[in-house]
């Protein structure tokens, strides 16, 4: 079942972040949103995680199960990558299992370190795949190539891709090529800016 | 000093031999064996007195009985604090007894305790009253202090509360956990020992500085403070040595 977003309002002391904002997330599929900074991108994926409740409008069709990449890495820095990732998986995986997605985005060397020793690129590796491992029907990826060098960003979005096939991925990015690679054009969701008068 | 405000073990040791320096030349100055014994002196009758039997039931009873009252404070304030993050009317119901205990004069709970409780068990329950505020205040702020962004992954991952424990509170824990126990293990001592000299107790190192008082045996009341204030710093010592060993293990899984 898609998620419909339905005329969704969302202010914060009295400013509008999003007013009357729709859209259709079809099943299975990749959605890209893009928009300039302050349009309200983040607040649209926190009301999907249900972090924030909307002032107005609905969102229909959410699943129960939900994972994420934030802006933010949000990683337990005195534990391992392996750890950290073993958080949202619980027993369903195997270690080898995680293992070896670590080792596939390019993380082989630094599984056991505490995350607090990794550089802020592994760090994000990782927050990607504990996002693409949790049992999820819906992943949310919130700037998910923010920082990666470009050899890295490459191999990444491999990653991404072939992990993400036939689940509903919603991602957010500035990058016209990121977008590009991960779903067609006319799938895209142009978020407007909303005026301040 | 270093530049993180740690003192190094040279530094250390050169402070205490200078310590040790003053003592001596200020009991050579007193030259009198009533008022301040030199530490040497101190220490020949700590060993005189390590050699007997009741030395170290005295030890072992205060030892136990502070230790008790430790960890019972200990169990206490950190259930107390759950509850009282949890439920904020918990943490207002609490708040005018933690602030009463903080600001009464010990002495005072020693007195009033002495009419409820027998001379054995004063002890605990001081050293429980001391430590109990100081572990609550602690861990209540550790765990308010808990990195937000961390616990809203954890409710879109949707992470067990046993999980968010080991893996979020536990290592915010950590800092507080390990710092107030430094403070309220001496606090814990100081007390106990203090309940013990006015309750006077039986095979208690309290009795036996009561002891020293009475028969102005100020080589006595030295060597049982050194005892004190080794007891104290080893316990300090076991304590954060095992809180890092506890973390370390589990950070480790």
């Amino acid at each position: 079942m898609a998620i419909e977003i339905k005329n969704v309002s969302k202010s914060y002391a009295g400013r509008s972040v999003l007013n009357q904002f729709s859209a259709v997330l079809p099943d299975h599929e990749t959605t890209v949103i893009m928009g300039p900074s302050g349009c309200g991108k983040t607040t649209l994926l926190r009301l999907l995680m249900g972090l924030e409740r909307p002032d107005e409008g609905q969102i229909v069709g959410l699943p129960d199960k939900i994972s994420a990449v934030f802006q933010e890495e949000r990683l337990c820095s005195p534990f391992s990558a392996l750890a950290n990732v073993r958080l949202v998986t619980g027993k369903s995986l195997s270690r080898q299992t995680i293992v070896q997605h670590l080792v596939e985005i390019g993380l082989s060397g630094s599984i056991q370190q505490p995350v607090r020793t990794l550089s802020g690129g592994q760090q994000r590796r990782v927050s990607i795949v504990r996002a693409m491992l949790a049992d999820s029907d819906l992943i949310v990826l919130d700037e998910p190539f923010k920082g990666l060098d470009p050899d890295t960003k490459s191999s990444v979005l491999s990653y991404v891709q072939s992990k993400a096939q036939g689940k509903t991925l919603l991602v957010v990015t500035h990058d016209a090529a990121e977008a590009a690679a991960l779903a067609p054009a006319d799938s895209w969701i142009r978020m407007p800016v909303l005026s301040q008068d | 000093m270093t530049t993180t405000g740690k003192l190094p073990s040279w530094a250390k040791a050169l402070s205490i031999f200078l310590a040790l320096w003053v003592w001596q030349l200020a009991a050579w100055l007193v030259q009198s064996h009533l008022l301040l014994v030199s530490p040497w002196t101190a220490l020949v009758r700590l060993a005189t007195l390590s050699g007997q039997g009741a030395f170290w039931l005295a030890v072992s009873h205060s030892l136990g009985r502070i230790l008790l009252g430790f960890a019972l404070a200990l169990v206490t304030g950190i259930f107390l604090a759950v509850v009282s993050a949890r439920w904020h009317l918990v943490d207002t119901l609490l708040w005018p007894y933690m602030a009463a205990i903080k600001a009464t004069p010990v002495a005072s709970f020693i007195i009033l305790c002495l009419i409820w409780l027998d001379s054995r068990s004063l002890s605990v329950f001081i050293s429980f009253l001391m430590v109990l505020p100081i572990i609550y205040t602690s861990v209540l702020q550790g765990i308010r202090s808990t990195d937000i962004q961390l616990l809203e992954m954890a409710a879109v991952f949707k992470v067990s509360r046993w999980r968010r424990l080991v893996y979020i509170y536990l290592p915010q824990l950590r800092p507080f956990l390990v710092a107030s126990c430094t403070v309220a293990t001496g606090l814990a001592w100081k007390a106990g020992i203090a309940a013990e000299v006015i309750g006077i107790p039986s095979g208690t190192i309290g009795e036996r500085l009561y002891q020293a008082k009475v028969y102005l045996d100020t080589g006595d009341l030295f060597a049982w403070t050194i005892v004190v204030v080794g007891l104290s710093i080893l316990v300090d010592k076991a304590i954060v040595q095992g809180l890092d060993r506890l973390f370390a293990f589990v950070e480790s899984r």
